[in-house]
């Protein structure tokens, strides 16, 4: 097939583009159905809208805390991405399945409920963060919500994952693994001896490729072979769907679609999200592989918050009610950055804590 | 003249094996590539091929002999042109069977007649099958022993506590159809079923992150490397995944994996498959490194390993796996993880190793003893934690020590004792402590070079006759 020979940095993602599921090859084989994008209710599109707002803001102020040194490290913001974390993670049940990424993990864990304050203050290192200031922004995790983390090796969390999908199906529990990773994850070599197994072992587990086409400075097209990465799972039998990942109510629908697939027994399938990512790889780059109105344009034309809000007016939202709701979340950001800043550093005695659980 | 048809060598540590079937007779014509008959080693039965054209002149072995050694004669077969009742007349050279010959000697067989010699490896001077001369203390006095197999002892291990948890599962290369690539598994399949013993694709850090991942969710996995030397390719899950969670989740994410197999020098298969890792391993924070030497602490501490909660790092070797010791006849056998034991008991020098080095350092202590040194020798059992006290008090009373260890000298469990008797043995120490260890070169093929590199008794004989001057 002919593959993009120039850079893609002048399309719009993936808003743009028709999901080219239906374009795989044909074959006897069953196929999920092409997805429909979610009828939402208002109430439903309101709950997206604060969620997608509150990452924003919480990333937007994250970075500010970044810049006045109450950060340090790594920390990689979600802003652009907000639609895939809130669009999929909104049709599963939290505490039966569970949900595995990368570093870039705050928007998921906002986006399962997790408090912004015990993010916030894992964010600036405290006592009080939700991995007791020994893990930081990369390092995150739930047990009680089925938040399995929040791993800082690139495709760590696509095996650790499908261990979660096989706990699953040998627990017999119903749930299902949603193991998320980015475009350059998706040339990790154990992706594919998950994929194997996965498929192999029919496990409950939906692989969500986050394309947000920069593997940090790598466009997808200069590190991928198959740059249509929803195709990497056909050569073991896992049906990939290309997916507007701007677009919350597309990304619902796809979630839709895979969640059917995989709690029918079918086994994985995978799920990619076409999506961008405004700032840059982590706070510390500067981003000068693309240019300023590549973002810019994305911005303007397919920003997943902007989207949605044309269509809650449409629905009959107010200004008013919205501008509440902003003031709400703004409210929720300041008081979790407080928290943040004023929560006290870790007893000296945690650094010996937890790194055995039994005593010998 | 007769072809004599020698008991073949089926696999890198076979010494002997049993006639199980023949299935030609005398005076049957046979040519190359006919199945000549059935021989069972420790790990499998295997078949025997006639690799020579002719006829049977003589079946000289029976079927059903136990204990045949490699390169003993164990039929004749008579070329072309040749009288098979004359070759059945002449008079068997071959030796009759030494079924009762104790293991322990085989010697190299063949070659004294001029055949081609069976060549020699260096790991047999390391496979010793010396027992503790010290009972040990966690087995109520008066228990009945049965003589296991080091390999028997982990099956067994792993079976019981698979009855006792459904959370317990194995996972590997080879585990469940074939038995294990080492029939440590054997049997486990038919038990329990492809559930929960589950052969998985070639596919090393793949099945180490989806066993890492299903103990984070709650199950217990047993994750079989074929050999640790295939681990390298999954030691990010190891130690990145497996490791470090429960620290970086300020103590809410549990990782209760043991990640099992053989590790160290096996015989003759030189560098990327003998190496030993429990250094490697022992330097990481947030691991269990167990490396047992005999079937009953590989049944204890593997039975420990499986209920522990931590991430287990079960360091086995390969070439213990046949080897039988005693193994107490209990219910519920577990030991303590970190608590080394005295193997045997001392006044003049302490040898301290692990895992294979406790026979090598065991062989030293009956030799040092002929010439009236008393060594104690202790077998840590755990690397990771390592206990100090069991070392210091030894230490303390013998005021030297040696330490010996099957793997390279540099950044070495040998490397760690000795440092901690420096800072917190020094009063202690009437001499510097030595290091016996393999070379520090890659193992290598030629087993002349194998047989170099590879730690002896003599030379912790040599060093403790430097610690204690004599």
């Amino acid at each position: 097939m002919a593959k993009a020979a120039q850079p893609r940095t002048r399309k719009a993602p993936a808003a743009a583009r028709k999901p080219a599921a239906s374009a795989a090859p044909a074959s006897n084989r069953e196929r999920p159905a092409e997805p429909v994008r979610y009828k939402a209710s208002k109430q439903e599109m309101l709950d997206f809208y604060r969620q997608m707002l509150l990452i924003r803001r919480f990333e937007e102020r994250a970075g500010q805390l970044y810049g006045l040194g109450l950060i340090g490290g790594f920390c990689h913001l979600y802003i652009g991405q907000e639609a895939v974390a809130v669009g999929l993670q909104s049709a599963l049940t939290v505490g039966k399945d569970s949900v595995i990424t990368g570093y870039r993990d705050h928007g998921h864990m906002l986006a399962y409920g997790i408090d912004p304050k015990v993010i916030m203050a894992e964010l600036t290192g405290r006592e009080a963060g939700i991995s007791r200031g020994k893990g930081g922004s990369m390092h995150m995790f739930s047990v009680e919500h089925g938040f399995y983390g929040g791993h800082g090796i690139v495709g760590a969390q696509v095996s650790l994952g499908t261990g979660l999908a096989f706990k699953h199906k040998y627990a017999g529990d119903g749930g299902v693994c949603l193991a998320y990773f980015g475009d350059g994850a998706a040339n990790q070599g154990q992706v594919y001896e998950s994929f194997n197994m996965a498929e192999l072992w029919k496990l409950p587990i939906i692989f969500v490729i986050e394309n947000n086409q920069y593997a940090m400075g790598t466009s997808v097209n200069r590190a991928s072979a198959e740059d249509q990465l929803y195709r990497r799972g056909e050569s073991f039998r896992i049906p990939g769907i290309q997916v507007d990942g701007m677009d919350v109510l597309a990304v619902r629908g796809a979630a839709e679609e895979a969640l059917e697939w995989v709690r029918g027994g079918k086994g994985p399938i995978l799920l990619e999200l076409k999506t961008y990512r405004y700032r840059g790889h982590s706070m510390s780059d500067p981003a000068k592989y693309r240019s300023r109105e590549e973002v810019q344009a994305v911005r303007d034309k397919s920003d997943p918050i902007e989207h949605l809000k044309r269509e809650l007016e449409a629905a009959g939202v107010s200004e008013d009610e919205l501008k509440q709701l902003e003031k709400d979340i703004r409210k929720t950001v300041q008081d979790a950055a407080d928290f943040a800043e004023q929560a006290p550093e870790p007893e000296l005695s945690e650094l010996y804590t937890d790194v055995l659980v039994g005593q010998y | 003249m007769a072809i004599e048809l020698k008991m073949p060598a089926l696999s890198p540590t076979m010494e002997e094996g049993t006639l199980a079937k023949w299935l030609v007779k005398e005076g049957d014509v046979v040519k190359s590539g006919d199945i000549l008959a059935e021989i069972e080693t420790d790990k499998a039965t295997m078949e025997f091929e006639a690799v020579d054209e002719g006829t049977i002149a003589k079946i000289v072995i029976p079927e059903g002999t136990d204990g045949v050694k490699v390169g003993e004669v164990i039929a004749l077969i008579a070329g072309e042109g040749e009288d098979a009742s004359a070759v059945e007349a002449a008079p068997a050279k071959a030796p009759e069977p030494e079924v009762e010959a104790p293991k322990a000697e085989a010697a190299p067989a063949a070659g004294e007649d001029g055949g081609p010699r069976k060549a020699d490896t260096g790991t047999r001077q390391l496979a010793s099958e010396k027992t503790a001369t010290v009972s040990d203390p966690d087995i109520p006095a008066g228990t009945e022993m049965v003589k296991t197999t080091v390999r028997e002892a982990l099956r067994d291990a792993m079976a019981e506590e698979m009855r006792a948890d459904d959370r317990v599962f194995v996972m590997g290369e080879e585990v469940a159809q074939y038995q294990g690539a080492y029939k440590v598994t054997q049997g486990l399949l038919d038990e329990f079923g492809d559930r929960r013993v589950i052969d998985t694709p070639i596919t090393e850090y793949g099945f180490a992150g989806v066993g890492t991942g299903a103990a984070m969710g709650g199950l217990k996995p047993i994750v079989e490397f074929m050999t640790f030397n295939f681990a390298m390719q999954a030691i990010d899950h190891i130690i990145n995944s497996a490791a470090k969670t429960n620290y970086m989740s300020g103590g809410q994410m549990r990782c209760p994996v043991v990640f099992r197999g053989p590790n160290g020098a096996a015989s003759r298969v030189a560098a990327q498959h003998s190496q030993n890792y429990g250094p490697w391993y022992a330097s990481v924070p947030g691991l269990i490194v167990i490396a047992p030497y005999d079937a009953a602490d590989a049944k204890g501490l593997l039975k420990a390993a499986i209920r522990c909660p931590d991430p287990v790092v079960f360091l086995e070797n390969e070439l213990l796996y046949g080897h039988s010791f005693e193994v107490p006849k209990l219910d519920d056998y577990v030991l303590p993880i970190g608590k080394a034991r005295i193997v045997r008991e001392g006044r003049d020098v302490t040898i301290v190793s692990y895992s294979i080095g406790v026979g090598v350092a065991l062989d030293a202590a009956e030799k040092l003893a002929a010439e009236g040194i008393d060594a104690e020798v202790i077998d840590l059992r755990t690397l990771r934690p390592l206990d100090k006290a069991t070392v210091l008090k030894s230490l303390a009373k013998t005021n030297r020590m040696v330490v010996v260890e099957e793997g390279w000298p540099v950044c070495s469990i040998a490397s760690e004792i000795a440092a901690i008797a420096m800072e917190d043995g020094f009063d202690d120490l009437d001499a510097p402590v030595l290091r016996v260890t393999n070379e520090d070169v890659p193992l290598p093929y030629a087993a002349n070079l194998e047989k170099a590199a590879l730690i002896k008794a003599d030379d912790v004989v040599a060093a403790v006759k430097k610690v204690t001057y004599r």
